[in-house]
């Protein structure tokens, strides 16, 4: 990449299918544009969301990572929402312990009426990802360990 | 206490009796003024009418100043004054245009001064203090009048109820004052045609005193020397034009304090007055 | 290997114009595992939808992927035509190319590609889709309607003729909402309770309905066909079993100054009371807050005149439980009161009222039984100004929607006064006037014309009192921006319509999700106007944002008739997007440790302990297992499983992972 280019981040949100996909199809039906780097990943909810795919993600070359579902006391299911936030507050402190770079990882409510906060959302996101630059960090390690098992086995 | 001052044009000039006001009130509940170095001309209606760079660059010279000298506070009683510097304030937000106006300047600003005016100030730093140090109750019926600068815009100010605000009235009846309930608080006086087209303020400004002294008060309490000076200074041409000529006197809020904590008449530069003021 | 089958829709022009769909199917096509794919004008048209079924048989497809619009708009029509070729539905996903892409994306390279990234990874998941079975599950065939005001009203006798039981609650001690309230109507001008009090009736006397006042909804569970609902029967104090409603408790009672919220505070009301004459059931309930003996311990007085002994002083509220299949949301909306305007005296000027205060003073039933007087001193007002759209359409005001009924109502306010007195002048102030809907145009013309009231355009500043009147300072927009200043006896304000006060509860409550006002959202703006996202759930009237009473009995008989269509089957298919535990042969039997994790998460309580026992009947081991009748799918239970034993049918750690990879590695 020549410095004069500009850096594309590479960003995967995880959504509920209740609250913030219908928000971004609401963005979708309201014309309003955004960033092409985000690529939307559904969930029936925000607490099926297994923070290991975040670590996966970060594996596979993902720079930021969006996770959004309804706002407290809106989830589809009740509390799934909750789960998802207490789950992040624990995982984050242990990323961070881990030394990999939270602020990559983006949490936020949209609920299904908040079509330009999606837009917004993205917008920021994509912003800040860029201004951080390109995350390789997490995917050398993931690719340092996986040399290991498969030397190991070998 | 220790708090940066602006003190402005309007307040060594038309309106010294409101510098005096408050440098006497701010003695008395130990608040200690710092005067901004080397201060100038906020721009006030002119500048923002004509240039919009000039009219940021003005306002942010004085914040700039401010800054470099330490200062983290400062109270603007001019609302002219503390509107253009609390607008400017909000427009430079913009990262373009603080960029371009500390260039203009050559001078670093961050915006980092919390801008307040009277009212603001003594209610943070005086409201119990005054309670305490009060020794006339200023017993008198009266109207205070916001005008249109101290609380509009509403998005940018935040300050106070924009259509009915409150803050004076509480002042007032702190040291013992009441207030009347009336239509014309934020009315406006005709403000900067003060000079231009004085048929205008004199018929704006007759409205709001016509209502005060229909609804029984004493005296308006103003916060702003532009209000203070058509209000007063134009009662001739008023009291032509509203059917009731009236004679009820127009004095700051400082000036208002001050008589309820003890001080001199004079001091408080009530004397300076067109309309004879006898509270 | 695979044998995908991908479909790419221009959408019309939706899709093709910001994306290069030839260069989608291309590129798909190229893909490992895609066995054909194309691109069409409008895949969800008859022939687009023929394409896939041909295709499915003659490339003997084992997956589909549909590149359109949002799968919560036409994933059901794709599967339903994959179903019919013969192919399990669960194994057709759609990638969303208009609302997530193009849509939202200017024309260029990297749309397109974006739109390539989205079907190759809805490809991968597909991969590894497998063919599902649909649930079936049974259908409780009663409704339970929230609300008594003209929707829910109308949407109970619906149903309730439909040969269906109906529960209907009411929040307050009567049922006919702000209808009730109205004097007359636009735009015939006829009476409003002559033509709803019949309605009201035939609700108390229908076979099918059963009739909760002064009830509210505690919570809901369950799901569509088989919701449990618990209901909270507030304390009326009052046995209507044995209360006969003759009223002499009311004539008796001696705390009569508390403002009557159906003459919306302009008249007052006793402790125990009937809200108002025509009231259904018309028989009282004590005000707790505002009786004597609740807040002294002493008065009775009520007790000692009741004939028949029917007062019940120790009665507390109950909780029952109903079970129903479906839900009629029909809760209403609320009107803003006057001090939510400063610039108009926060309410402290008496003469300043709102257009429902306004109803109550025009209304035969009212006050001053039909009198138009100033609440201030009984006068007749000479002058009076209405503001149409006091609040609404004003984003300062944080409502920046219209409130749809205010200019016909205005006009109907100004002409009921023209026609009560005579030598009265009106004024109107208004924004624009929006009178759109069947005889509404010439209804205004005629307040206008014939009735002659003065209408100025423009807003008004300012309303102050001055002598003994009101000062209302407005701009004339069409006079060159002229000021006006008028001096008028009354001011009537067309306050914003606005949700239901607690409607934000009512909605979590139900799951079911709302405006950033609070009025309840539809599954789509157009095509889906009475269900809300939760199944089962359906909308009536003002509670989806405000409308007037065509618009709001059309809409309870279009949730009626939803809800009729649904109690027509007997069983309901439900997609089986559940989890499932793992099972394997022995000796593993699962790799479920039975540490009951899942248990915690679950908010359906929908796990169970599965005991593994050998032929001897001995225990081997305790596993989890799903009860799919419970199990609604959310997938907690996966992210909490720490030997990743279970997993959710169509979101599976084996597809989500494939879509992930599929996306990053390029």
């Amino acid at each position: 990449m020549s410095s004069e280019e500009i850096f594309e981040p590479k960003i995967v949100a995880f959504v509920c299918n209740w609250c913030t996909y219908a928000g971004a199809d609401l963005t979708g039906t309201s014309r309003l544009k955004y960033a092409t780097n985000v690529k939307i990943v559904r969930f029936p909810c925000t607490g099926r969301i297994d923070f290991l795919l975040l670590l996966k993600s970060f594996a596979q070359g993902a720079d930021g990572i969006i996770v959004s579902g309804c706002h407290p006391n809106d989830c589809h299911y009740t509390s799934g929402n909750f789960h998802a936030r207490r789950r992040w507050i624990a995982f984050r402190s242990i990323l961070d312990m881990m030394g990999v770079d939270v602020r990559r990882v983006q949490y936020s409510w949209v609920s299904a009426a908040e079509g330009s906060k999606w837009a917004d959302l993205v917008n920021n996101t994509v912003a800040d990802i860029r201004a951080l630059g390109p995350y390789t960090d997490y995917q050398k390690v993931a690719d340092y360990l996986e040399k290991e098992v498969q030397d190991g086995e070998a | 206490m220790k708090i940066g001052f602006y003190p402005g044009c309007s307040l060594t000039g038309s309106s010294r009796e409101y510098n005096e006001s408050v440098v006497a009130i701010a003695k008395v509940l130990d608040i200690e003024l710092t005067e901004i170095n080397d201060w100038n001309c906020c721009g006030a209606t002119a500048a923002h009418s004509m240039n919009e760079e000039l009219s940021m660059s003005l306002p942010a010279r004085i914040m700039a100043m401010a800054e470099k000298q330490g200062l983290t506070e400062v109270v603007v009683p001019c609302a002219a004054c503390y509107n253009r510097l609390k607008v400017t304030q909000h427009d430079l937000k913009d990262e373009t245009k603080r960029k371009r106006v500390s260039e203009i300047l050559q001078l670093p600003y961050d915006g980092s001064i919390e801008i307040i005016n009277v009212l603001q100030m003594l209610e943070k730093y005086g409201a119990e203090n005054i309670k305490a140090k009060v020794t006339q109750p200023f017993a008198h019926k009266v109207a205070c009048y916001y005008g249109c600068l101290l609380v509009r815009p509403h998005s940018i100010l935040q300050f106070d109820r924009v259509e009915d605000p409150q803050s004076m009235d509480e002042l007032i009846k702190v040291v013992g004052g009441t207030t009347i309930d009336w239509a014309f608080k934020t009315e406006c006086c005709g403000g900067g045609f003060s000079v231009s087209r004085t048929d205008l303020v004199a018929k704006l400004s007759g409205n709001i005193l016509e209502d005060a002294a229909d609804r029984g008060a004493e005296a308006l309490i103003v916060a702003c020397p532009m209000c203070q000076s058509n209000l007063d200074m134009r009662r001739g041409a008023i009291n032509k034009v509203i059917e009731r000529p009236s004679d009820i006197p127009v004095i700051y809020i400082t000036q208002a304090i001050g008589l309820a904590l003890g001080i001199d008449a004079k001091e408080l530069g009530l004397k300076r007055h067109f309309v004879t003021v006898e509270l | 290997m695979s044998k995908i089958g991908v479909f790419i829709c221009h959408c019309g022009e939706n899709i093709s114009a910001t994306v290069d769909v030839e260069r989608v199917a291309r590129e798909i096509g190229g893909m490992e595992g895609v066995a054909h794919a194309i691109d069409y004008k409008y895949m969800c048209s008859d022939p687009g939808q023929t394409f896939i079924k041909e295709a499915v048989k003659k490339y003997d497809l084992d997956g589909v992927v549909v590149g359109a619009c949002s799968p919560r708009m036409h994933e059901p029509t794709f599967r339903r035509a994959c179903a019919e070729a013969g192919l399990n539905p669960y194994l057709c996903e759609m990638a969303n190319l208009r609302e997530h892409c193009s849509w939202v994306h200017e024309k260029g390279e990297e749309t397109t590609e974006k739109a390539i990234d989205l079907v190759k990874m809805l490809v991968e998941k597909v991969k590894k889709n497998n063919p599902l079975e649909s649930i079936k599950v049974p259908v409780t065939k009663r409704a339970l309607v929230i609300g008594g005001g003209i929707a829910g009203i109308q949407a109970s006798l619906d149903i309730a003729n439909t040969g269906h039981k109906v529960i209907l609650i009411e929040r307050d001690p009567s049922i006919g909402g702000h209808m009730s309230q109205l004097s007359e109507t636009f735009p015939t001008l006829d009476c409003s309770q002559c033509i709803l009090t019949p309605r009201m009736v035939e609700v108390a006397q229908h076979p099918n309905i059963k009739l909760y006042t002064y009830a509210e909804l505690e919570s809901l569970e369950g799901f569509i066909g088989n919701f449990t609902a618990k209901i909270r029967l507030k304390a009326k104090s009052v046995n209507y079993s044995t209360c006969t409603g003759c009223g002499a408790c009311i004539q008796k009672c001696p705390v009569k100054k508390i403002p009557s919220e159906f003459n919306a505070g302009l008249g007052t009301r006793t402790a125990i009371y009937v809200p108002f004459p025509q009231a259904v059931p018309n028989k009282p309930v004590i005000d707790r807050v505002n009786c004597n003996y609740y807040k002294r311990g002493a008065c009775k007085i009520c007790e000692k005149t009741c004939q028949v002994g029917s007062i019940e002083w120790d009665k507390e509220d109950e909780i029952i439980s109903e079970e129903v299949g479906a839900v009629v949301l029909a809760t209403g909306f609320d009107v803003k009161g006057t001090d939510f305007f400063p610039e108009y005296g926060y309410g402290k000027y008496k003469d300043v009222l709102t257009g429902l205060q306004f109803e109550r003073l025009a209304s035969a039933s009212g006050p001053t039984f039909g009198e138009i007087r100033r609440p201030s001193d009984g006068a007749i007002p000479k002058k009076i100004v209405f503001i149409a759209c006091a609040g609404s359409r004003d984003p300062a005001k944080g409502i920046p929607y219209c409130s749809k009924i205010c200019c016909m109502y205005t006009a109907k306010h100004a002409m009921l006064y023209q026609h009560k007195v005579h030598d009265g002048e009106s004024t109107v102030f208004y924004m624009d006037i929006r009178a759109g809907g069947k005889n509404y145009e010439e209804f205004v013309r005629r307040a206008i014309e014939e009735d002659t009231v003065n209408y100025v355009r423009g807003r008004v500043a300012r309303v102050y009192e001055k002598n003994g009147k009101l000062i209302v300072k407005g701009v004339d927009t069409l006079l060159g921006g002229e000021q006006v200043e008028i001096e008028a006896d009354m001011v009537v304000l067309a306050t914003a319509g606005v949700a239901n006060c607690g409607s934000e509860q009512l909605a979590q409550k139900l799951h079911v999700s709302y405006d950033p006002y609070h009025f309840f959202a539809e599954a789509h703006p157009k095509l889906k106007p009475v269900e809300t996202n939760t199944a089962g759930i359906f909308l009536a009237g003002a509670c989806q944002a405000p409308k007037d009473i065509p618009e709001t009995v059309g809409m309870a008989s279009g949730a009626a008739v939803k809800v009729a269509a649904l109690f027509s089957n007997n069983e309901l298919v439900r997609e089986p997007i559940i989890a499932v535990v793992n099972r394997l042969a022995p000796p593993l039997y699962s790799t479920c440790v039975g540490c009951f994790m899942c248990e915690t998460a679950c908010p359906y309580n929908a796990i169970e302990h599965e005991e593994i026992k050998a032929r001897d009947g001995s225990l081997i081991r305790t596993i989890a297992r799903v009860n799919s009748g419970l199990c609604q799918g959310c997938g907690t239970c996966v992210a909490f499983c720490r030997s990743k034993s279970i997993d959710i049918q169509g979101y599976t750690n084996e597809q989500v992972y494939a879509e992930v990879m599929s996306l990053l590695n390029d």
